[in-house]
């Protein structure tokens, strides 16, 4: 008797286990799979149902089964938006790895992004890409064909920064100037939040500080690039 | 061998607490005979702003105030900018028994937050207390008394018969419009808008130059007719046009006929390209202030930021068209019969363990009620105070009276918004509050926003269609799964338990049972010895 109470205590302790156990899972599909050229995704309408593999560079937190994610392939740079995405897939969603997005092609106060999307993770090696230096097409037409890259932007000065009014999430808008225009800049709360590096060294910048800040070319009513990374002239 | 049966039966009875994420509960809350002020009292206040800082500056002001009358409380606020954060942060700590003292809140958040026990303290009795209730003698406030607060603004913050919040503030939907544009079509706008004429001067509005730029503007880009809340849309125009919504217990009406009328009409209109909503293209203010939006619907609440001349700008000062902006109410059915939402903020007090710390929280909740918050607050953006005191208060008369003196303080557009809601009290309505109501909001609101996505995505919107949206939207807000009742009384259904759970439970029951057998044959055993 003793030894099956033993066994049917062990059974439902595995069963209590299983219990907290998620159940989805996202398939993996091999390289094979096809997707968009960027430039065919450029070309693609607003609305347009769109299919991309790209990589994964960086994440905001996951949420409620949705997580936005900045990807960048060799081509082009893409925005996804609140991808459906189970919190056991978000854990493997890390810098380099390959997924085929399938979603539609939106755009939301200038930024183009990928919304409704579903993915599958592509068996692939991985890519992580390496940040560009963009400086010299600041005011001209042609950085928004860079829209959400990894890029870096050297040689702003800071003209302000101010925190979003919700210490539930506390982006830091910066305004910065080269030459005689101002760019805003943003640490995003959700990708980089106040115990990290870039948010606090932003934090500590004060009016006047001749910077360099590395992060995705995001786009809100234009450029408002999301940092990852800022060192002053100083530390440079 | 007994301890250690003993031990894994303990372990095994507490390991479906753990995967069950069980709330503690309280309780109930009593009024204590007095207020301790020799203790040393910690509350917390989570609140709500506009993205708008004077509004953040008002709360910690009103707190300083607070701390110096009442030295031996610590109130420590936490901002948002969003309800939905503050509910889904309150719906995380009720587990945990860590959610706030004071919050910022919704009535139809609170009826979700009931189904925990004694998580919301009751305001009946407090508010009724002749010592610490309203305008009650051992205030150090001139506190307000029940009869001040505006009754239909209370009234909405009851549930079952009971409240269970303290009205804060009040604003409605309006319509921001671009007179000058308007008046280039060849209309003119009148004093009460209808859907149809916002419909056909938006269609009209749709007329191109030979550039292929839109004739009222000149610009590439023209959505006409912009949205914030879909969910208010839909709200607003079943109960104008007398469709269902939902009912006081419970019951949803949302999936009918007059729904699906209304959402033909809006696909019509989003085929067109004259309709869009801010989930799909952004802010209305943004593109009312850049000239691309005609009719912009937004909250009272947001009225600093609509109009060429508004002190709050999200655009580049260079994207700025100048216009001259006229505020109306929200489009009706029946110009005879002015129907719009009441919505704004309202406080509710958590229950603790302790309550000399309910009672801190609730003199709090009764300090933003005062005038020197209330005006201070209801001036920051198109809102209303909830008390006559304010409302009738010569500070605030001055401040209505000087519409327009300057684009800040006195913003022209911010003022009328105000006064919008203060001429349409008795016009005002609000859906019924019961467990899931929050739900059935965002349903409303999905269904238009999903009709907008196909249409623009090329899928046609028929019968079969509106048959299959209903279907999708009813099963992603479990709709079929909530019970009618209302308040405390209403649970959400789960559905079924999962196998895992149904298994685990028989598991458990057999070791009781198996134990119960083991105890009868040692019990039996031991008398046939004896």
């Amino acid at each position: 008797m003793k030894k099956w109470i033993a066994i049917l205590l062990s059974l439902v302790m595995v069963l209590a286990l299983a219990a907290c156990t998620s159940e989805a899972g996202t398939d993996e599909t091999d390289a094979a799979v096809e997707g968009m050229t960027h430039e065919e995704y450029a070309a693609a309408a607003v609305d347009e149902a769109v299919t991309v593999v790209t990589y994964v560079q960086a994440h905001q937190s996951w949420w409620d089964d949705k997580i936005t994610v900045y990807c960048q392939s060799p081509d082009g740079a893409y925005f996804v938006y609140d991808m459906a995405c189970s919190e056991e897939d978000a854990a493997k969603l890390e810098a380099g790895t390959c997924i085929c997005v399938t979603g539609y092609k939106s755009e939301w106060s200038g930024e183009v992004e990928i919304t409704d999307a579903t993915f599958e993770f592509v068996d692939a090696d991985p890519y992580v890409a390496e940040a560009v230096d963009l400086t010299e097409l600041l005011g001209t037409d042609e950085l928004i064909d860079h829209q959400n890259e990894y890029a870096t932007l050297t040689g702003l000065t800071v003209v302000s920064l101010s925190y979003k009014e919700s210490e539930s999430d506390p982006d830091i808008y910066l305004a910065v100037s080269y030459g005689d225009t101002n760019y805003d800049l943003c640490v995003e709360n959700y990708l980089t939040g106040p115990d990290t590096e870039v948010y606090q060294a932003v934090a500590g910048l004060q009016e006047g500080d001749v910077i360099s800040a590395t992060g995705y070319l995001y786009w809100y009513n234009g450029l408002n690039m999301h940092i990852t990374g800022v060192t002053t002239a100083a530390t440079e | 061998m007994k301890k250690l049966c003993a031990v894994l039966l303990a372990l095994t009875m507490l390991l479906p607490l753990c995967a069950c994420h069980g709330s503690v509960s309280h309780a109930s809350f009593e009024v204590p005979e007095e207020f301790d002020e020799s203790r040393q009292l910690e509350i917390t206040f989570w609140a709500k702003n506009d993205s708008n800082a004077a509004q953040s500056a008002i709360y910690r002001q009103a707190i300083a105030d607070f701390e110096a009358l009442y030295p031996n409380i610590t109130v420590t606020l936490r901002l948002y900018t969003n309800y939905s954060d503050i509910y889904n942060d309150v719906i995380t700590n009720i587990a945990t028994d860590t959610t706030p003292n004071v919050c910022i809140t919704y009535p139809d958040h609170i009826a979700t937050y009931l189904t925990g026990e004694n998580v919301v303290v009751p305001l009946g009795e407090l508010m009724a207390d002749s010592r610490y209730g309203l305008g009650g003698s051992e205030l150090k406030f001139d506190g307000v008394t029940q009869e001040e607060i505006v009754g239909e603004f209370l009234d909405e913050c009851a549930i079952s018969g009971e409240y269970y919040a303290l009205p804060f503030m009040r604003s409605t939907e309006a319509c921001y419009i671009n007179k000058t544009y308007v008046e280039a079509l060849g209309y003119t706008v009148p004093d009460v808008l209808t859907w149809d004429f916002i419909w056909e001067v938006s269609d009209a509005a749709m007329a191109l130059n030979e550039d292929g730029t839109y004739a009222v503007n000149g610009q590439e880009v023209l959505i006409p007719f912009l949205y914030k809340s879909t969910d208010n849309m839909m709200i607003q125009y079943l109960q104008q046009a007398g469709g269902g919504y939902s009912t006081d217990s419970g019951e949803i009406l949302l999936f009918n006929d007059t729904t699906a009328d209304f959402l033909y009409t809006i696909a019509e209109h989003v085929a067109a390209g004259s309709f869009s909503t801010f989930k799909i293209s952004s802010y209305p203010a943004n593109f009312l202030n850049a000239g691309q939006c005609i009719f912009a619907i937004d909250s009272t609440a947001g009225s600093t930021w609509m109009g060429s001349e508004a002190p709050l700008l999200d655009i580049p000062e260079d994207q700025i068209v100048e216009f001259e902006t006229v505020v109306r109410a929200v489009p009706q059915v029946d110009t005879e019969n002015v129907q719009m939402i009441s919505q704004g903020p309202s406080i509710c007090v958590f229950n603790k363990a302790d309550s000399q710390e309910v009672l801190a929280s609730w003199l709090f909740a009764q300090f933003l009620l005062t005038n020197p918050v209330q005006i201070a607050y209801a001036e920051t953006e198109g809102y209303l105070p909830v008390t006559t005191r304010a409302q009738r208060s010569e500070e605030y008369q001055d401040y209505l009276s000087r519409a327009g003196e300057d684009n800040e303080t006195y913003y022209s557009v911010k003022i009328a918004a105000t006064e919008l809601l203060l001429d349409n009290i008795a016009n005002t309505f609000t859906t019924p509050v019961f467990n899931g109501s929050a739900s059935v909001r965002d349903a409303a609101g999905q269904l238009i926003e999903e009709v907008v996505k196909s249409v623009r995505r090329k899928t046609s919107v028929d019968e079969a269609y509106i048959e299959s949206l209903y279907a999708d939207i009813i099963s992603l807000y479990r709709l079929d799964q909530l019970q009618t009742g209302t308040g405390s009384s209403g649970k959400i259904a789960l559905g079924a338990l999962p196998a895992g759970a149904v298994a685990l439970l028989a598991g458990l029951a057999t070791c009781w049972i198996c134990i119960g057998i083991y105890a009868a044959i040692l019990a039996i055993r031991k008398k046939k010895q004896e």
